[in-house]
């Protein structure tokens, strides 16, 4: 806080300072129910079990997933480390992602370019998007082999949508920014480069977020499948074997990479819309 | 311009917006066009700039039909349609930008420009820091920019403040009278017509035909052209006024 808004404060209005209040505790209430509602939560997850009123076959504790952490780091001849899944998985949504994007946005610039093509192929997305992908898993392994099928995987779940989104936010722009650049003569290029692809901008980062949780998604049910690598592998292997500590423990690492996936386009959109 | 005719095509039918045009304006000339909303107005500097083609007759600018847009003619559209992402420089230079012409010159001039206008610490700003007054002022350097001899604006005070309208129109006519610019202006305003320009065409309802053509002239306050202001107070402001008034035929229909 400034000094110049400290001293107004001194001499401010009780009203004022009732408003103060008042907007901090709404904020202190949002802040506490968030972290309750989580400790409520693993308290639960730690406490039925123990109780036995459910069975903890099915569900784990939360206080074994550290002690599982640890003794799956260690490689073993069957099994390679937990990082080195995670790293996998990481390394295949990544991959997925990115292809989604770029091909989302030249994709998108297509539909965009013509409009006969988008009547054209406007049912077919709609039906490819409305599509459980996860159907084409096993097909998609006997096409692209263990490795390829997660990233086709992931990328065949991500794109359409982002396709979508990304077509919708260049439709999305003024009309007249676009009359603006063509009475100084613009070509359909430079319409694209100076006016529709900048100032669609914030419909990119939402479609981003949505790419980013679906490009998951599709390597872990790839890897449910094909792999021998990566944390849908290990999910499925722990179900098989019934160790359900294993399994607990590899998802909640997937929590942890989904958040920081979305953390790191939250930064980057807050740096590339900077000042706006 | 002549014998211009543009029809709308749409599923539903045709549309005539402007039927058998002919108008000639001369070089340096500062002309108003006035007409009800939707008398196709803007269809016509649409049709000047070359953006959109006449389904019928042609247009001719210096001796050359139009085919298309031209570095020659410059236009400045309802609102600013600022880039948001663009800082007030960046902005300026769009146009020597699409256009590829030396963007180091632009950008020179531009500076010069702005700061004449009254932007010059505003270079490095976004549009949003700026009052709509200062925007449509940019948007005016974006236009001069890449030196246009014709220019055309629409409406360009419409989306603004009464008062900021009438300051800012005293600044746009000086600016544009200095720069000797041929400037075709449009508007629904009157006043605005009378007090800026040297002569008031009359557009008839849809489709839009030319009704009338005025001189405007203010004697009473010597030879030379009063600023936009000043013609406000001159004794033939009021006649002018209501001349065109009648010519209108405003009616508020319910």
């Amino acid at each position: 806080m400034s000094k110049a808004s400290l001293a107004t404060l001194s001499d401010a209005s009780p009203q004022y300072l009732d408003y103060l209040r008042r907007e901090r505790w709404t904020r202190i209430t949002v802040r506490g129910s968030q972290i309750g509602i989580l400790v409520v939560f693993t308290l639960l997850w730690e406490a039925l079990p123990r109780l036995h009123i459910v069975n903890p076959l099915f569900t784990s504790y939360p206080s074994a997933i550290w002690p599982t952490f640890i003794e799956l780091l260690r490689e073993s001849q069957q099994q390679a480390s937990i990082l080195t899944h995670a790293w996998s998985s990481v390394f295949a949504t990544v991959v997925g992602f990115s292809l989604a994007t770029v091909l989302g946005v030249a994709l998108a610039a297509v539909l965009w370019r013509s409009d006969t093509l988008y009547k054209i192929l406007d049912p077919y997305f709609v039906v490819a998007n409305a599509m459980p992908k996860t159907a084409f898993v096993p097909i998609f392994y006997l096409w692209l082999g263990a490795t390829l099928s997660v990233y086709g995987m992931s990328l065949a779940i991500s794109l359409f949508i982002t396709t979508m989104i990304i077509y919708t936010g260049y439709q999305g722009i003024d009309p007249n920014k676009i009359k603006l650049a063509l009475t100084f003569g613009a070509t359909r290029g430079q319409i694209f480069r100076k006016v529709v692809f900048p100032g669609s901008v914030p419909s990119l980062f939402a479609a981003l977020k949505v790419n980013v949780g679906l490009s998951l998604t599709g390597v872990v049910v790839g890897e449910f499948q094909s792999a021998n690598l990566g944390l849908g592998y290990l999910i499925q292997y722990g179900s098989q074997i019934f160790k359900l500590n294993i399994v607990m423990t590899a998802i909640t690492i997937l929590a942890l990479i989904s958040v920081a996936l979305y953390v790191v386009i939250y930064f980057v959109e807050a740096l590339v819309t900077r000042g706006r | 311009m002549r014998n211009v005719g543009l029809r709308y095509f749409t599923a539903k039918g045709e549309t005539e917006a402007l039927s058998d045009i002919t108008l000639e304006i001369p070089a340096g000339e500062f002309v108003s066009i006035i007409g009800q909303s939707g008398c196709g107005k803007s269809t016509l500097l649409s049709l000047i700039s070359g953006v959109l083609m006449p389904t019928e007759g042609e247009v001719v600018v210096d001796g050359k039909q139009v085919r298309g847009p031209n570095p020659k003619i410059g236009y400045m559209l309802q609102q600013d349609y600022l880039f948001e992402w663009r800082t007030i420089l960046d902005n300026a230079i769009l146009g020597a930008e699409i256009q590829g012409t030396d963007l180091g010159k632009a950008k020179d001039r531009a500076v010069q420009l702005l700061t004449r206008y009254g932007l010059g610490k505003f270079l490095k700003h976004l549009p949003r820091q700026l009052s709509g007054g200062m925007r449509q002022r940019v948007a005016l350097v974006r236009t001069l920019c890449t030196e246009p001899d014709i220019v055309l604006l629409d409406e360009p005070f419409s989306a603004l403040d009464s008062q900021t309208r009438i300051a800012l129109a005293d600044e746009v006519a000086d600016i544009l009278r200095r720069e000797g610019k041929t400037t075709i202006l449009v508007t629904h305003d009157i006043g605005e017509a009378v007090s800026m320009t040297d002569r008031v065409i009359v557009l008839s309802r849809r489709p839009g035909r030319v009704k009338s053509d005025h001189r405007i002239e203010f004697a009473s306050i010597g030879g030379v052209r009063p600023a936009p202001f000043a013609t406000r107070n001159a004794p033939e402001f009021n006649g002018y006024f209501n001349r065109l008034w009648q010519e209108l035929e405003v009616h508020v229909e319910g």
